[in-house]
C-alpha cells in the first residue's frame, strides 16, 4: 500500500509539537550539528586524508541528494563546484523564495519546524567553511520571518550559533532577509542581486556561477529550504543509509504539495519513485481521487512552469531489465513513478514537486489563460523575447477568453512561445513558454475550436463592439 | 511636515545595516520597515534611505518601483491580498476578489490594489501565496486565511468597518 514516508514532516505534523527550541531539542534537535561538529578526519584506500568537512562533504555527494527547489541536480557536486582556492569568503544563502505556483512545502518547515532548516544550514556552513549565511525568504511570510529571527536568537543563545560554536572555534552567523513580492528572487542569482540590494535581474552565465561569482562576487551556495533540511538527516543516517530510501539516482523524501481538482488537498512526504503519479492523486492516503461524477483531464506535474500531462497519455521510459540491459517499459500517465528521472522521461519535469490536478469541468484555455497572466507579470523585463513575448502570449489567451479569439491563435502562441525559449538569460523563459508550448500542443483542438466559435460570433454579428 | 524617522527605528535600522559585509544589500530590509512605519514609502523615505547607505536615490526608488510589495501611496488599514493564481483560480478566487469589490464599492473591472474612500480597506489580487492546498487563500495584514468562503470574507469586513 503507498504510504507517506516522514522524514522532514515527521516532527511538524505530531501534535503538540511547536516552533521553538526546547521542543525541537526534546525531539532530537542539533544532536546531527554535534554528530556533525564531531566527525573525524578519514583516512581514503588512495593514501589521501579528508578533513572532517570533507567527510560531510562526502556523505551529502554519497547520499545522492537532489535539490528540492526545481532543477534537481545534486547537492554534493553543488558543493563540489564552490571555488575554494579564491580566498574570498564562502556564503551560502537558504531560497526561502517559495513561490512557484502549486508549491507550498518549504512553508510548512518555515512555520513549524524553523530549527529543523537551522540546523540544516549550520551544518551545511560548516561543512563549506561559510562565516556568513542568509536565508532569503519571501515577503509575503512575514510571521515565518519573525519566527526565523526567533529560532536564531534561541540558537545563539544554546551555543549553536555565534561565536565558537559548542566550544569548536567554528564562528557563523545567519541573517534573515526578506522579499518584496517577486517570483523572480527565486531565482539564484536573481535573488543573489536582490540580497545585495538591487532589482533582481538574474545574472549570465557565464560566467557567473554562483559557486564561483556569487553574492559580491565571491564563491556562495544556494540550497532550497527543504534540500538543506535533509543534511541533517543525511548526517544522522550517514550518506550511504540516506540514499537506501526512494529509488536509485532519485534518493531520499520529498514531500509533494498536491493541490487542484482532488478530495484531499495538501502536502504529503513520499521516498522518491516508490509512489505513482496515480496513488498521489486517488489514493485514499494522498489525493483521494477527482469530486464524484468527475474525469481526470490534465496534470501540471512539477509546478506551473513544468509541462502539463494529459490524461490517458502513454510514455516509454528507460528502465534496467533483469540482465542490466536498458529496456523501454511503456508506461501509463497514472503509473508514472513520482521522481525526478521518470518525469523527465515523459518529456516534462517533478521541479518543485508540486502537482495541480485538472478535472474535465477545466478549460484549458481559461487554465493557460491564468497562468499566462502570472508569467506576464512576473516577467523582470530584462531580455526582450520574455518582457515582450509573455506579455503577447497573455494578450492573445486574454482575447481567447473574452470571445475576441481567432483560430490561428494556437499558431500565434506557438510562434511566441518557441521564441522565447533558449534567447533568456535564465529560466523564466522556458518557464513561460512550457506552459503555452504544451498546452496547446496536447490540447489543439480546445484552442482551435475556441477561437473559430469566436470567428463565427462575430462574423454573425459585426456590429458587436470590440472588447 | 518634515519627515523623522524615531530613533528607536533608526537605531534598530543601523543595527540591521551591520548584518550585511556592503551596506547597500540593506536596502530591502530598510524599505520593509519604513513601509511598516509610515505605512508606504514616501520620496522622503526612498531619499533618506539612500542617504543613510550611502547610495543615490535612484538606486533605493528602482527597488520602489519594482518590488510589488512596496507601496507609494497609503493604504487602508485592513489590506486584503486575494491569491489570483492557478489552484487559487480553480477554488473561487475570483468570485471572492468580485465579493470584497463589491461589498466595499470597488470596480472589480479594475487592476491593482484599490482603496476604499475612508481609508478602512484596500483590495488587491497578488499572484501565488503558496498555500495551494488549502485553496482559496486570503492575506489581511499579515495573517493568511485559508479555505476561505464568502462566510469569511463578511468576518474580514465585518471586522475591519470597526477598526480605527
Amino acid at each position: 500500500m503507498p504510504e507517506e514516508f516522514k522524514l522532514i514532516t515527521k516532527n511538524l505534523d505530531q501534535p503538540g509539537f511547536t516552533p521553538d527550541i526546547g521542543c525541537y531539542q526534546r525531539h532530537g534537535g542539533y544532536e546531527a550539528l554535534r554528530k556533525a561538529l564531531s566527525t573525524a578526519a578519514r583516512d581514503l584506500p588512495d593514501g589521501k586524508k579528508q578533513s572532517p568537512q570533507e567527510v560531510i562533504r562526502d556523505e551529502v555527494l554519497k547520499s545522492g541528494l537532489r535539490g528540492r527547489g526545481g532543477a534537481g541536480f545534486s547537492a554534493g557536486l553543488k558543493w563540489s563546484f564552490v571555488d575554494r582556492r579564491s580566498g574570498k569568503p564562502i556564503y551560502l544563502i537558504c531560497n526561502a523564495d517559495e513561490s512557484e505556483p502549486g508549491t507550498f512545502k518549504d512553508r510548512q518547515i518555515l512555520h513549524r519546524d524553523p530549527h529543523q532548516l537551522i540546523e540544516g544550514m549550520i551544518i551545511s556552513c560548516w561543512a563549506n567553511d561559510v562565516k556568513l549565511a542568509y536565508i532569503y525568504i519571501r515577503g509575503e511570510m512575514p510571521i515565518a520571518a519573525r519566527r526565523l529571527n526567533q529560532a536564531l536568537a534561541e540558537a545563539r543563545a544554546a551555543g549553536f550559533l555565534g561565536k565558537n560554536i559548542l566550544g569548536t572555534g567554528y564562528d557563523l552567523e545567519i541573517h534573515v532577509h526578506r522579499g518584496a513580492g517577486a517570483y523572480i528572487c527565486g531565482e539564484e542569482t536573481g535573488l543573489i542581486e536582490s540580497l545585495e540590494g538591487k532589482r533582481p535581474y538574474p545574472r549570465i552565465k557565464p560566467p557567473y556561477f554562483p559557486a564561483v561569482l556569487g553574492l559580491y562576487l565571491c564563491p556562495t551556495i544556494v540550497n532550497n529550504v527543504e534540500t538543506l533540511c535533509h543534511v541533517r538527516h543525511i548526517v544522522t543516517l550517514g550518506g550511504a543509509e540516506y540514499a537506501k530510501l526512494g529509488t536509485p539516482n532519485n534518493t531520499g523524501t520529498r514531500i509533494v504539495s498536491l493541490s487542484g481538482d482532488v478530495q484531499r488537498p495538501g502536502y504529503y512526504e513520499i521516498e522518491v519513485g516508490k509512489v505513482t503519479l496515480g496513488e498521489l492523486i486517488q489514493h485514499p492516503n494522498f489525493g483521494g481521487g477527482l469530486r464524484p461524477g468527475r474525469q481526470l483531464k490534465a496534470i501540471i506535474p512539477g509546478g506551473s512552469s513544468s509541462k502539463v500531462l494529459k490524461a490517458g497519455e502513454k510514455f516509454q521510459l528507460k528502465r534496467k531489465g533483469p540482465d542490466g540491459q536498458m529496456t523501454s517499459v511503456e508506461t501509463a500517465l497514472l503509473d508514472l513513478p513520482y521522481d525526478f528521472d521518470s518525469l523527465q522521461q515523459a518529456g516534462t519535469m517533478s521541479g518543485s514537486s508540486a502537482i495541480i490536478v485538472l478535472d474535465d469541468s477545466r478549460s484549458m484555455v481559461a487554465t493557460l489563460g491564468n497562468l499566462s497572466e502570472f508569467y506576464a507579470h512576473e516577467s523582470c523585463g530584462q531580455c526582450t523575447p520574455c518582457r515582450e513575448g509573455a506579455l503577447w502570449m497573455e494578450k492573445a489567451l486574454h482575447r481567447l477568453n473574452h470571445g475576441e479569439g481567432r483560430k490561428s491563435d494556437a499558431d500565434y502562441l506557438l510562434h511566441i512561445a518557441q521564441n522565447i525559449q533558449g534567447r533568456t538569460i535564465c529560466a523564466f523563459g522556458e518557464a513561460a513558454s512550457w506552459p503555452v508550448l504544451s498546452f496547446v500542443k496536447k490540447f489543439r483542438d480546445e484552442f482551435e475550436s475556441k477561437g473559430a466559435a469566436d470567428e463565427s460570433a462575430r462574423a454573425a454579428n459585426p456590429a458587436r463592439p470590440q472588447h | 511636515m518634515s519627515f523623522s524617522v524615531p530613533s528607536k527605528l533608526e537605531a534598530e535600522l543601523d543595527e540591521l545595516a551591520t548584518h550585511y559585509p556592503q551596506k547597500r544589500s540593506a536596502s530591502l530590509m530598510f524599505l520593509h520597515a519604513l513601509q511598516e512605519h509610515f505605512g508606504f514609502i514616501s520620496r522622503d523615505a526612498v531619499e533618506w534611505t539612500a542617504t543613510k547607505l550611502g547610495l543615490q536615490p535612484i538606486n533605493v526608488y528602482e527597488l520602489v518601483t519594482f518590488y510589488p510589495m512596496f507601496r507609494q501611496e497609503k493604504l487602508g488599514r485592513t489590506q486584503v491580498r486575494v491569491c489570483r493564481t492557478l489552484s487559487c483560480a480553480l477554488a473561487g478566487a475570483y468570485e471572492l476578489r468580485d465579493h470584497f469589490c463589491k461589498n466595499l464599492g470597488l470596480d472589480t473591472a479594475k487592476h491593482g490594489p484599490q482603496t476604499t474612500p475612508d481609508g478602512k480597506f484596500t483590495v488587491e489580487f497578488v499572484e501565488c501565496l503558496a498555500s495551494c492546498g488549502s485553496a482559496p487563500v486570503v492575506m489581511v495584514n499579515d495573517d493568511l486565511l485559508e479555505k476561505v468562503t464568502a462566510a469569511d470574507a463578511e468576518k474580514v469586513l465585518t471586522r475591519g468597518r470597526v477598526t480605527e
